[in-house]
């Protein structure tokens, strides 16, 4: 299983264990991640999971389509590495991701 | 709760989206005593939205519906009681009684009893192949009847009605909307809007019919067909009953709380008892924002009303004030609301009904009050501040495209 790292904004790590098939915000908030809360189930509807990918992984990702870039505009606190971390799927390809919860959600 | 907190017992009526988002605040907030999550279905805490959708056509798998997986209430120290009902609460010994015989001595109460499907009082109604879909034993049950090819009439045109039309559309079945209004999300929407909706149905396929007056249910053991006023006579592999839903809100009359189209609560989502509290679809809680008792049947009031309720079982007191919004998805559209319209005074449209994305904007005194957009997210999630802030809106502003409503804000938000 891949490992993903959710750092709080004062640098606070979560690091878990992500089961494949998964989205990353399902497994943030089966992990209890503080700011992570997909209300809509991961639907892309809601914008409650965004985070800001590391920039380093942020262009190794499939990138957001036109409606999750909509919804993006007007999450909290969007920038150029803002995600919706239910539209990223968990694979083997993202091991090792880091992505940061934008303060203004927690 | 104060210093004894590590000894008391939360004791969670329901473990849907309002009760385990309650569990799961409890412990985020840092509460270290007992948490018990009783629920009346087998499943721990799930996703009811993709139910209508994603799970029903077969894209999204049942593990995937469920937030806390038993691995996830292990990890957080949440007791689960499943396949057992709440029977009932003496509030006098503080203990909830177990339809299993288990009695439960609770320190504080969550009721989030949740609502359950309402039934078509028509003979037959009972019959093995007319559905509600409320859980995922209901989608399990009628996807063995979602087969290319079949014929599913779909009784009510309100959302759940409409995402499953979408699905067994997709899946190849031949598929009727009885509606008995007028128009379709009559109760949710203005007529533009319901006419869109009742034009993409019908140009995928849909028989769809507004204004119908169901007379009878025939064949037996199955329902067979479903007779109209008209004369017509629908063939039928299955039926959805998508007529709406009742709160469950026996358990709290029962002992005696105040209960007004659910059960009744103050603005920190306290009931009378000051040990009991209730949210989610069951709860009916006093709005500021709109001035008025509301009880919403959504994930979003389930989710932020149970955090509410953590908060204040932790001695945090939070005023429940929401925006409501809601959303549904059919075919390739995502149709987004904020708001609650009713009572507007001036209507105002953005892009082109006749397209597959546009805005209609709902003004009050001046004030924008709600908006339902489809294929719009910028424009929903804008609305949505701007709802929030009460914004008084210039209608040729929200008519015109080329303005991005960001620009309606204040710099700050």
């Amino acid at each position: 299983m891949p490992t993903i790292t959710f750092l709080e904004p004062d640098g606070k790590a979560h690091v878990v264990e992500a089961q494949l098939g998964l989205s990353v915000m399902e497994v943030a908030t089966r992990n209890d991640v503080p700011g992570i809360i997909g209300e809509c189930g991961g639907c892309c509807t809601c914008a409650t999971c965004h985070v800001y990918v590391d920039a380093d992984w942020y262009g190794r990702l499939e990138s957001a389509d036109e409606m999750e870039q909509g919804m993006l505009e007007g999450a909290v606190e969007p920038g150029p590495l803002s995600r919706l971390s239910c539209q990223i799927k968990v694979t083997d390809a993202i091991e090792g991701l880091v992505v940061s919860i934008p303060a203004g959600q927690l | 709760m104060s210093e004894s907190a590590a000894t008391q017992t939360i004791v969670i009526v329901g473990a849907g989206q309002a009760g385990g988002e309650t569990a799961s605040e409890l412990r985020k907030q840092g509460f270290t005593g007992r948490i018990v999550l009783v629920g009346e279905e087998t499943h721990v805490p799930y996703r009811r939205p993709p139910l209508s959708k994603a799970y029903l056509s077969g894209t999204a798998t049942e593990e995937s519906l469920y937030i806390l997986p038993p691995a996830g209430l292990e990890k957080a120290r949440i007791e689960f009681i499943g396949g057992v009902r709440a029977e009932r609460i003496d509030r006098a010994t503080k203990q909830l009684h177990l339809s299993d015989g288990r009695v439960l001595d609770y320190d504080k109460l969550v009721l989030a009893t949740g609502g359950r499907a309402r039934v078509l009082s028509l003979p037959g109604a009972e019959r093995a192949n007319v559905f509600p879909l409320r859980s995922i034993a209901d989608v399990q049950a009628m996807r063995t009847h979602c087969l290319d090819g079949k014929s599913a009439v779909i009784i009510g045109g309100g959302f759940i009605g409409l995402e499953v039309a979408a699905v067994a559309i997709k899946l190849g079945m031949k598929v009727t909307v009885l509606e008995g209004l007028p128009r379709v999300l009559a109760r949710v929407t203005v007529p533009e809007v319901s006419t869109f909706f009742e034009r993409i149905h019908r140009e995928a396929g849909v028989d769809l019919r507004t204004g119908v007056q169901i007379t009878a249910f025939e064949g037996e053991p199955l329902v067979t067909h479903v007779l109209l006023g008209d004369g017509s006579r629908i063939a039928a592999d299955f039926i959805l009953a998508g007529i709406g839903q009742v709160p469950n809100v026996e358990l709290a009359q029962q002992a005696g709380l105040a209960v007004d189209n659910g059960i009744v609560v103050d603005e920190y989502s306290r009931t009378a008892d000051p040990d009991i509290y209730a949210a989610g679809d069951c709860a009916n809680h006093p709005n500021e924002f709109y001035g008025c008792r509301l009880r919403l049947e959504s994930v979003q009031n389930a989710m932020e009303q149970g955090r509410v309720v953590a908060a204040g079982l932790l001695g945090k007191a939070q005023v429940y004030n929401v925006v409501p919004w809601f959303w549904s998805d059919q075919y390739d559209l995502k149709l987004q609301m904020v708001g609650l319209s009713a009572g507007f005074d001036r209507m105002v449209l953005r892009g082109d009904l006749n397209a597959r994305a546009f805005a209609a904007f709902y003004l009050k005194d001046g004030r924008l009050i709600a908006a339902d957009t489809v294929g719009r997210p910028q424009d929903f999630m804008f609305a949505k501040k701007l709802v929030a802030m009460r914004a008084v809106v210039d209608p040729q502003v929200l008519a015109d495209e080329a303005v991005p409503l960001k620009s309606l804000l204040p710099a700050a938000a």
